[in-house]
């Protein structure tokens, strides 16, 4: 077997700790699965705190989640889900051996998705929140219409800048991923026979996906903002 | 060395200079500082680690001088909460946590299941560049005036009121975690996927199933204690509430979460002690293991167990009463495993053809002081006697008996035993077990009489004690200093043998596993054909034989 992997001709992409490519890229996937469990550790840890905090200020956090602008939450979750979509359309033009170029359309058309997320979330919502003094350490007003509740509405925008941004901070780092996938791709790198970086990166992607996808109900949805028609 | 067999393996007349092998395939700061070999990774943590021991050792030696007066002999109190401090920051996740699984680990982790390296070798470089700029944040903290929390930075003091370096500190915790992380998941996948033809689960060294569970508790332990840093950079940083009482927040959620992972972070330390144990005890008797899968189930037992019992350090410090029943249960519960192991080890020696090398004395030395901090370890776990024991000194005791005792002693008779297959050289074995004995006697004289303060009622952290705990306080510190020259020996007799020690050959101790079949130092690729396994591992009834 060893002898085989030394003198038959390496396949693009080959690593020489492996076997085969058939091990490489089991070895990949597993790892990006492994890679997944750490960071729902990760973020795991960050919801338990959050509904630790939403159960013991319930009022202070519905306060604030109202504040949010629901449509540009609703309408990055579309655009989140649709960069999902090409991204597993990508994936697919290469497994499928179809040319580089379809591959290169889906991966920029993922990076295009992927910005205009970021694009909503800082240069509207994060830019409005900052106008309304709405980020703790730059300026927080505490309304008087909070109430009693007011003290811990500070509490609720720690928690949604921050998790938001580390949610952003994972999109960025995607995006310096899918920007090497697509060099990689534009170079002919992939075929049907070798697509594992994109199929791993893909999984990665679509965590990144599901993360916001726990982030929207918990941050936007759940805030009473349907029980109490009329505001906002 | 009146043990030690060297056996003539074809090809092995060369001494090993002639040879192309890892450490003289390439030369120069760039070939290391840019390897992907995980052998040479292995050896900068190696000398990175060490170097953190040293640290962390010193301030311990300021500690035990100052303590030698009751009214302290040396520093002001608030520089003794420094002490205490920077030294159990740096030994628990500068040394203790990276030691054996990054150095041995490292190395071994291929070379015993056949590979040729890890299944991700850059990212195995990158697990150490970001151990070194942790450790450079860690450090900072410390020149910069250190920081006095306690290792465990509880929170409301770490976020409101210190006024030390604690963001640097955390934040350098906080950056080391992902080299863990990395290290974790590189040796989950190789060990599913890179295992040679022939090398089932079931044939796999107990070292390799304890690196597994290790690393499982890496993976989801360790972006735990990641999260909480960051909240508690956060806090100290925008004082929002969330962990000060003052303002709203929940300082008992900090220690539940820092628990999370610091509880599961001691059998991160201990456990790959306890695969190193059970390659030593079988070599060094002979023997195979007895009830091979009762000790490979037990390091996964002690990995999914170790979860479940944080609350175990809170049972005084407000959590509900029934947490603390059901808490104080499981950490019963984890003591089932952990004797298995002991006992297994134990049997194992039981009509063995036992002999004293110094890895061996290690190994004897790690069953005792393992089963003392073990077993005072019960008394901690349970709710009434806990309340007279917490906070004292026997606390301190019972887990040095554990992390030194047991995971320093597994270190250093792991670093022994392989000691030979890293370098190709042998260390005077005179001088090693010398060295094994000073280090046992000075341990024991140096914590001995610290269980014995802390059930006389000693608190722990105090710069200061009443007179009549002098006389113990005196005989811990004099075992200081003899453990601390006990870890000076092996540092210069290592380091000498590396060019004047004579030539190991490829398996100086007749030991089973594949890492022997290899020359030493081995090659890059460690293999120069990948063996096939046909037999179970500690195969040492079948004398002479080979596995391959």
């Amino acid at each position: 077997m060893s002898d085989m992997a030394v003198h038959a001709p390496h396949p693009p992409g080959f690593k020489h700790q492996f076997e085969d490519m058939e091990q490489q890229r089991e070895a990949g996937s597993l790892g990006m699965w492994v890679f997944l469990v750490t960071e729902i550790m990760f973020f795991g840890g960050l919801f338990a705190t959050y509904i630790i905090y939403r159960t013991l200020y319930l009022t202070a956090f519905e306060e604030g989640s109202r504040l949010l602008n629901v449509k540009f939450g609703a309408a990055n979750t579309a655009v989140l889900i649709g960069s999902s979509l090409t991204m597993a359309l990508a994936i697919h033009a290469a497994q499928a051996g179809k040319k580089k170029s379809e591959q290169v359309m889906y991966l920029v058309l993922t990076m295009i998705l992927g910005a205009l997320f970021l694009f909503l979330k800082f240069n509207y919502e994060w830019r409005a929140d900052y106008h309304e003094h709405l980020i703790p350490g730059f300026g927080f007003i505490i309304r008087p219409e909070w109430g009693a509740a007011g003290t811990h509405v500070p509490l609720y925008f720690c928690f949604y800048f921050f998790m938001t941004g580390l949610h952003a901070m994972h999109m960025i780092i995607g995006f310096g991923i899918l920007g090497t996938l697509t060099v990689m791709a534009h170079r002919g790198r992939f075929s049907s026979e070798y697509y594992a970086p994109l199929e791993v990166s893909g999984l990665y992607w679509h965590f990144v996906d599901i993360v916001w996808i726990f982030l929207f109900p918990l941050l936007y949805l759940i805030g009473g903002r349907f029980a109490l028609p009329g505001v906002h | 060395m009146s043990t030690t067999v060297i056996p003539e393996l074809p090809g092995q007349e060369i001494p090993a200079e002639s040879r192309v092998n890892y450490l003289n395939a390439s030369y120069g700061v760039k070939s290391w500082l840019l390897t992907t070999d995980h052998k040479r990774i292995a050896l900068l943590y190696l000398g990175s680690i060490t170097l953190m021991f040293f640290v962390g050792g010193f301030f311990a030696v300021l500690m035990r001088l100052h303590l030698i007066e009751p009214q302290g002999a040396l520093v002001a109190p608030e520089t003794y909460n420094k002490l205490f401090t920077m030294h159990g920051v740096i030994m628990v996740f500068f040394f203790l946590v990276p030691s054996i699984p990054a150095t041995l680990g490292n190395f071994l982790v291929p070379m015993m299941i056949g590979a040729r390296d890890l299944a991700f070798p850059r990212l195995n470089l990158l697990s150490w560049y970001i151990y070194i700029i942790g450790a450079a944040f860690t450090l900072y903290a410390v020149i910069s005036g250190g920081v006095d929390t306690g290792w465990t930075f509880y929170t409301p003091y770490s976020s409101t009121f210190s006024h030390t370096s604690v963001i640097p500190t955390a934040l350098g915790v906080f950056i080391t975690g992902f080299s863990s992380i990395l290290t974790g998941l590189n040796f989950v996948v190789t060990i599913h996927k890179m295992r040679a033809p022939g090398l089932t689960w079931f044939r796999l060294p107990l070292f390799i199933w304890a690196m597994y569970a290790t690393s499982i508790i890496f993976i989801l332990g360790t972006p735990v204690i990641a999260i909480t840093l960051f909240l508690l950079g956060l806090e100290r940083l925008l004082h929002i509430g969330i962990f000060d009482p003052a303002i709203g927040g929940d300082p008992i959620l900090f220690q539940h979460m820092f628990w999370f992972y610091s509880h599961p972070a001691v059998y991160i330390m201990i456990l790959p002690g306890m695969g190193v144990m059970s390659e030593l005890i079988t070599c060094f008797s002979r023997k195979r293991i007895f009830g091979y899968t009762f000790v490979a189930f037990s390091s996964l037992a002690i990995a999914i167990i170790s979860f479940l019992v944080w609350g175990h350090h809170m049972f005084v410090t407000g959590q509900s009463i029934y947490a603390g029943l059901i808490f104080s249960v499981l950490s019963f519960l984890v003591a089932i495993p952990s004797a298995v192991k002991v006992f297994n080890w134990t049997a194992t020696l039981y009509k063995g053809s036992i002999s004293y090398d110094a890895p061996m004395l290690y190994a004897l030395g790690f069953i005792g002081l393992f089963t003392m901090g073990g077993l005072t370890g019960l008394f901690l776990a349970s709710l009434a006697t806990d309340v007279h024991l917490n906070g004292t000194y026997f606390i301190v005791a019972h887990f040095h008996y554990i992390m030194v005792g047991g995971a320093v002693m597994a270190y250093l008779g792991g670093i022994h035993f392989w000691w030979p297959k890293i370098t190709g050289r042998m260390y005077p074995d005179g001088w090693a077990r010398f060295a094994a004995l000073v280090i046992f006697v000075g341990f024991n004289l140096t914590f001995f009489p610290q269980f014995v303060l802390g059930y006389l009622g000693m608190p722990r952290r105090y710069a200061v004690y009443p007179t009549e705990f002098q006389v113990l306080n005196v005989m811990s510190s004099a075992g200081a200093s003899i453990l601390g020259i006990g870890y000076l020996i092996p540092l210069i007799y290592l380091l000498w043998s590396i060019r004047y020690g004579p030539i190991a050959g490829p398996n100086p101790w007749g030991a089973k596993g594949l890492e022997w079949e290899t020359p030493s130092p081995p090659p890059t690729e460690n293999f120069e054909e990948i063996p096939v396994v046909t037999a179970d591992a500690y195969d040492y009834a079948n004398v002479g034989g080979s596995r391959v």
